[in-house]
């Protein structure tokens, strides 16, 4: 197990590796054409947005395929939780002096991931103590 | 706090969500892999709060405190066999909160520093207005996933002439005035843009029945990443794009299990549902009618359970709808009391979630250590004397493996075929939601009990204990 899970690790580092470098390359190609919003590095954000996108859809694969069937239902609900971190992007508009309609998309955008964060983060709370507690009520 | 311990936080943040999905490998872990996703998140809104020149706070606390007493209210008292439909309704609002903030980043580009009103970047304004898309798609969709899983929609497939063709149409539509945002940043074209991908997202799920629901509800879910995914592209923010795609790749993959537990493709489930050609549905029951069945009394069963060494219980959505999972638990815990080897078998699509029939046992106290996944379980059938099949029916048709016409052929089943004694409870003789005949009832050593499915193990449970 121990050893299909190192030699996964391997394949892995070596694509990130392989996608850190070509992403290199395209951002050179692209850093020097795009004017508008490059860094002083000379790479834009959207590519190294794209980098990170990328490399988070890949360790996203490998991590997902671990998870036990049996707690599927728990997965939906915690990743149903965390990719309510849109809110940051709310709180930028709602905290500060701004027009108002900006403001109050803010604000709305904040409620409704709030009743995501705390009702996700609660309810797989409540489904894992159950699979927690048949352990417990027989052994 | 500078721009870089900012960015170095959230890095931090996006590692305990990795973590808190690395957690769920293992029930033993699972725990504190939630905990990680709560630290993840409180780190990211902290960090959030301490820069990019927040300076009031009222909006901010206000939001939270509201969101978060509802959403705990609701998370707290909402009852286990009512998940699907809460994880779709959640879902939702992962879907609303993005168009909100693509709005906010719309109206106010410079404190997102995106540009000024009027010129914003134009690669903003795409990942904008992508983001706004699937938001919206994300909302509507999951309204309907919602509706149908709670019944206020009906389950069966909605589908009329011409439907694909309509829904090519506004997505074309949806494309064209996305070009046209872009280059104009006019309002009217962004409120027709959300305007149309609601109904897209509405026309999208519509047409597709209740028991593909496991599918949608993870594809809505991978959705709702994708949605975030692209909020983070417009405020380069790489928190938001990591998360977002973790939780699109994650549901993407539980997709493609429940695809793979029902054998067909995704593109089949998206579009349409099962019995859309007219062969099954009604003509298939009237012949059902004609074909004797043996049916028994809950004291049948328990004279047939009460002889048997080995039960495999098979549990459906059924299940669910009749909240029986402590009443089976408790025939469970009979039946090994009177020294016979209970073991749970569950199909990958049994329920409307991944994972429901698991989430229900676990609620019920099952053990862990009898809940099997069908690969494990299958050989098992041949062995075991009795095999209780409750509110299931599609999972277990042997027609999937022996007649190439049936619409489920291909499908993996529980086989319960091989087991000495099939006990089906069912409420009526009515076809699956294949709308395909279960030859099953039909055979000698099935014996089918008809009625409520927590009333016929309570009833047998009973029986059991005057045996």
């Amino acid at each position: 197990m121990n050893d299909i899970l190192k030699e996964r690790l391997k394949d892995l580092a070596e694509t990130l590796q392989e996608a850190g470098s070509k992403a290199a390359e395209i951002a050179n190609a692209i850093g020097q054409t795009n004017v508008e919003s490059s860094t002083i590095i000379g790479v834009s954000p959207f590519i190294m947005g794209l980098t990170a996108f990328v490399l988070a859809i890949f360790v996203g694969y490998y991590v997902v395929w671990k998870v036990t069937p049996a707690l599927h239902s728990p997965l939906m609900s915690v990743t149903n939780a965390i990719s309510s971190v849109i809110i940051i992007g709310a709180l930028i508009a709602a905290g500060q002096d701004l027009s108002g309609t900006a403001k109050i998309a803010g604000f709305i955008a904040i409620v409704l991931a709030s009743i995501n964060i705390f009702g996700g983060f609660v309810v797989t709370r409540r489904m894992l103590e159950m699979f927690d507690g048949k352990k417990k009520g027989n052994n | 706090m500078c721009a870089n311990s900012e960015a170095f936080l959230y890095l931090v943040a996006s590692i305990c969500f990795i973590m808190s999905l690395q957690g769920l490998s293992s029930a033993k872990t699972a725990k504190r892999g939630n905990l990680y996703g709560m630290v993840g998140m409180a780190i990211a809104i902290g960090t959030a709060l301490l820069g990019s020149g927040i300076n009031s706070y009222g909006y901010i606390i206000g939001g939270i405190v509201i969101g978060g007493v509802i959403g705990t209210f609701i998370a707290r008292t909402i009852q286990m066999t009512a998940l699907p439909q809460l994880v779709a309704a959640f879902h939702s609002l992962v879907g609303l909160a993005a168009v909100f903030v693509a709005y906010a980043a719309y109206q106010a580009p410079e404190a997102y520093k995106i540009g000024t009103i009027g010129s914003i970047y134009r690669s903003s304004l795409i990942e904008m207005v992508l983001g706004t898309i699937i938001g919206a798609i994300t909302f509507t969709g999951s309204i309907v996933a919602f509706g149908k899983l709670q019944g206020l929609i009906r389950g069966k497939p909605l589908s009329f002439a011409g439907q694909h063709l309509v829904n090519a149409a506004l997505g074309g539509a949806i494309f064209l005035m996305a070009a046209i945002f872009v280059f104009t940043e006019s309002h009217m074209i962004f409120w027709g843009i959300v305007a149309l991908s609601f109904v897209l997202g509405f026309m999208l799920i519509l047409p597709i029945g209740g028991a593909d629901m496991p599918v949608i509800v993870s594809m809505l879910n991978s959705y709702s990443g994708w949605a975030a995914a692209g909020i983070g592209f417009t405020l380069h923010n790489n928190l938001l794009i990591i998360t977002g795609a973790l939780v699109g790749s994650s549901g993407a993959i539980l997709s493609y299990i429940m695809c793979k537990g029902m054998n067909r493709s995704f593109f089949n489930v998206i579009l349409g549902g099962f019995g859309n050609d007219g062969t099954a549905g009604s003509s298939g029951q009237k012949a059902i009618e004609d074909r004797p069945v043996k049916s028994g009394s809950p004291e049948d069963a328990a004279f047939i359970m009460a002889q048997a060494q080995n039960v495999i219980i098979v549990p459906g959505y059924g299940m669910a709808v009749a909240q029986a999972q402590h009443a089976l638990k408790e025939m469970g815990d009979q039946l090994k009391k009177m020294g016979a080897t209970v073991k749970y078998a569950i199909h990958p699509v049994a329920g409307r979630m991944p994972g429901h029939m698991n989430v229900l046992l676990a609620e019920a106290n099952v053990p862990y250590e009898d809940v099997f996944e069908l690969e494990d379980i299958n050989n098992d059938f041949a062995n075991c004397d009795v095999a209780f099949v409750i509110g299931a029916n599609d999972v277990t048709n042997p027609a999937a493996k022996t007649d190439p016409t049936s619409a489920i052929y291909g499908m993996p089943i529980l086989e319960v075929e091989k087991a000495r004694t099939v006990l089906f409870v069912k409420r009526s003789m009515a076809s699956g939601y294949a709308g395909v005949d279960n030859e099953l009832f039909f055979r000698p050593n099935t014996m089918m009990l008809f009625g409520d499915a927590k009333k016929v193990s309570e009833e047998l449970s009973k029986a059991l204990h005057n045996a």
